[in-house]
């Protein structure tokens, strides 16, 4: 699993906008109260806290979880990047009760971290909970493929 | 409070009542102190996957601040014989 390289330059513009599009990088809200982080774990349905950036990914564990989204063909996903920010980096590891990164939210409850998404993944609860929240897998259009030959 | 793979060994094998315990040391592939541990107890059962992790966690409330990477697997002992057979 190796991080792609980014595709859209304007992503290192996106300081300012909120995330929307291929898992380009957010600005979280000023603040890391827990009023604020409570916002931006519900503004989007798919939401991670990440060391790095879905393109540029600068750990292991994160990069694994923008490798699933990837494989799911989860585009549109709120990515922050606690290295940017050191008050976000606890504030979250608080607001969750989680002590580490990356750290996923699914329609605005936190799921878990890298190993947990990866078991939802290899278990199939990923499609699933994907659904619930009206994204179909990619991986579901794959099977579909080798059905009908 | 030591954060050898024995003390964190015997540690969740007493917090979690737990049948079987692996504490592997990671640090040299992370840089920093890191662990990857699989935990076997009946105290998962019925217990979906977050709340398994949240048990482990609260098992080392106070060495979690310390290490810097933590991987877990947590099993029941149905589960673990199953893999096992595998």
């Amino acid at each position: 699993l190796r991080p792609r390289p980014s595709r859209n330059a304007d992503a290192h513009q996106a300081w300012n906008r909120p995330a929307h599009g291929p898992g380009l990088s957010a600005r979280p809200p000023s603040g890391t109260t827990g009023g604020a982080l409570d916002a931006m774990v519900k503004k989007d349905k798919v939401v991670v806290f990440l060391k790095g950036t879905p393109e540029q990914p600068q750990c292991g564990f994160s990069n694994a979880v923008v490798q699933i989204l990837r494989l799911h063909g989860v585009r549109d996903y709120a990515a922050y990047n606690v290295l940017d920010d050191p008050e976000l980096r606890q504030g979250i590891k608080d607001y969750s009760n989680w002590p580490t990164i990356p750290q996923v939210f699914l329609n605005g409850e936190f799921v878990g971290g890298c190993d947990i998404l990866l078991q939802m993944h290899q278990n199939g609860d990923l499609v699933e909970e994907l659904k619930k929240l009206g994204i179909r897998s990619a991986l579901l259009d794959e099977k579909t493929d080798q059905d009908s030959k | 409070m030591e954060l050898s793979s024995d003390y964190l060994r015997e540690k969740l094998q007493r917090g979690l009542e737990a049948e079987h315990v692996e504490v592997e040391d990671t640090t040299l592939n992370r840089c920093a102190t890191s662990f990857r541990v699989l935990v076997v107890s009946a105290k998962f059962e019925g217990k979906p996957l977050l709340q398994r992790h949240r048990l482990v966690n609260e098992c080392l409330a106070e060495e979690l601040p310390h290490i810097h990477a933590f991987e877990q697997k947590t099993l029941t002992p149905e589960q673990w014989t199953r893999e096992r057979r595998k």
